[in-house]
């Protein structure tokens, strides 16, 4: 079972307030989560804290998945290098990557979520 | 000590107090708070994890630099202006290129400001006048969190006194935090900020009969709504965010919305500001422009200055694998950067200078720790809206200053390159 869905990455409060300690477990925390509607969250049968894959045409990352107030089909990852994975690098000739709006397939999965240092390794 | 500056986001909030014995800071909100609160630092200056000597550091990395055939010199937006001042210098001598975090931030509107100018103002002004203030693809309760109570939501100005006489509308793909403080939310599709602008446009100079009954997933009932507030406003501001300048049509989707002020200016007074992200990202935009005439993406291999967003920003030039060393400034490009711009990173030489560790640093062959400005260092910085501040050094630190490192280096390139 995937969803078809549009992701979008953004500032949070948290990724903020530990983006000056990358190399710890609350930035970890912080920002290898993805947030999914309600709905989309029960037709991948999901619980709080299962792992999803998350797959576009420029990459695929495993994050935590969580319930939260989003329209049906769009789903937030926040900024950082999980939601880097898979975010769209052309940049339209202005130098900017495309972070938002981005079409991804989202399946429950039982693969780890990797740690920092394992996902950089992975790049 | 009273009225300390804040160095995180572009608000540079100067009015914290900082407790020298609890080495703690009030008044800060939470992101400001983590700013001052004491964490991991990098201890040593080092080669290839081996700790050495500030001076031993330093050679080793010029001697990358100045062997580089075109080095990459980005980052910029966590420091001073004086060091930034140095590093455009430095990009120039060494036939290198200059980016800084805006080019994956709100460089966008930078080029949407090249082609129609910018209907702007202060901070100040959006307090004491603002009765109508747009949040558009901006969420300030969580990127800048005492933004609204100092300037653009329930700060009580001079001729707009409190929350009540100023109307807040939030336009954003999904109800954030800002939204639910919100006097109207209009929740559009994601990617359709620009055919909304245009709606609001249409309407506006009376053509409403063109715009169909839904736009980007909202009524044309209330995007007349919409429209009629924003006429009838004494004085309005649109701050956006990276709603407007990350999603499909980035530049466009600015140019629409000035276009959009521009119109309404004809019938009242209306400004539009960018919601800038580190406290001194418009430093690292301003110094090179008043240094060699650009904001970012400044390519100088052929002895002078060309400015090519296309070419010359950090993630085209680590795509096209057209740099082959890296000098990163206060900046986390690994963590911010798409994957294929890190697979560059981790290909060439890279030097880094930051107070923290973070994922640059394990992919960095020179480590080079620096003070914090506003806490251990003193310095300007721009905030958000152009203002210049003076960072105040609250405690004595061994660590140099970004501007200390650099003038090191750049005193030694100088040896090298004349």
């Amino acid at each position: 079972m995937a969803v078809v869905v549009e992701l979008i990455t953004g500032r949070t409060l948290d990724q903020g307030a530990t983006v000056e300690e990358k190399l710890t477990e609350e930035y970890f925390k912080a920002v290898s989560y993805i947030e999914l509607n309600q709905e989309d969250f029960k037709q991948l049968n999901l619980k709080e804290g299962d792992r999803v894959k998350v797959t576009t045409d420029f990459g695929e990352v495993v994050v935590f998945a969580k319930k939260a107030e989003l329209p049906k089909g769009v789903v937030f990852i926040p900024m950082g290098p999980y939601a880097n994975m898979v975010i769209d690098p052309a940049t339209d000739g202005t130098g900017m990557p495309q972070f938002k709006g981005i079409k991804a397939k989202i399946e429950k999965t039982e693969e780890k979520v990797k740690t920092i240092k394992e996902l950089l390794e992975a790049i | 000590m009273q009225d300390i500056v804040c160095t995180f986001c572009g608000s540079v909030c100067d009015d914290g107090e900082y407790d020298l014995k609890k080495k703690s800071v009030k008044k800060f909100c939470k992101l400001g708070s983590s700013k001052f609160a004491e964490k991991e630092r990098i201890k040593a200056p080092m080669i290839d994890g081996k700790e050495v000597s500030y001076e031993e550091a330093i050679d080793k990395a010029v001697e990358i630099l100045v062997n580089a055939k075109r080095p990459l010199l980005y980052g910029w937006a966590s420091t001073a202006n004086e060091a930034i001042r140095l590093g455009v210098i430095l990009a120039e001598k060494l036939g290198g290129v200059y980016d800084q975090c805006a080019s994956v931030c709100h460089a966008p509107g930078t080029l949407a400001t090249i082609e129609e100018g910018v209907p702007g103002g202060t901070l100040g002004s959006v307090k004491n006048r603002a009765d109508v203030v747009v949040f558009w693809g901006s969420n300030p309760m969580e990127a800048h969190p005492r933004h609204g109570m100092r300037y653009s939501i329930s700060a009580k100005g001079l001729l707009v006194k409190d929350r009540k006489q100023r109307k807040v509308i939030v336009v954003d793909v999904r109800p954030t935090k800002t939204a639910k403080i919100a006097d109207i939310f209009i929740q559009i599709k994601p990617g359709y900020d620009y055919a909304i602008f245009s709606a609001l446009r249409a309407i506006i100079s009376g053509n409403a009969d063109a715009v169909p009954s839904e736009v980007g997933g909202v009524a044309k009932e209330k995007l007349i709504e919409l429209a009629d507030i924003m006429k009838n406003a004494k004085y309005g501001a649109i701050l956006y965010g990276l709603g407007v300048t990350q999603s499909r049509g980035r530049d466009r989707n600015v140019e629409n919305a000035i276009k959009l002020v521009q119109l309404l200016n004809r019938t009242t007074r209306w400004i539009i500001w960018p919601m800038r992200g580190h406290y001194n990202v418009v430093g690292a935009g301003e110094v090179p422009a008043w240094e060699v005439g650009y904001q970012y993406a400044i390519d100088f291999s052929r002895g002078y200055p060309r400015f090519s967003p296309a070419e010359f920003s950090a993630v085209e030039v680590l795509k096209r694998r057209d740099c082959d060393a890296a000098l990163i400034v206060a900046s986390d490009p690994v963590a911010h950067f798409p994957r294929i711009a890190v697979q560059h990173l981790k290909r060439i030489p890279v030097i880094q200078i930051d107070p923290y560790p973070n994922m640059t640093t394990l992919v960095a062959k020179i480590v080079i720790p620096s003070a914090v400005y506003g806490i251990e260092a003193e310095g300007t910085a721009y905030r958000m809206d152009c203002i210049p501040l003076r960072l105040k050094k609250i405690i004595e630190t061994n660590y140099w200053t970004d501007e200390k490192i650099l003038e090191e280096m750049l005193r030694r390139v100088e040896k090298f390159k004349g």
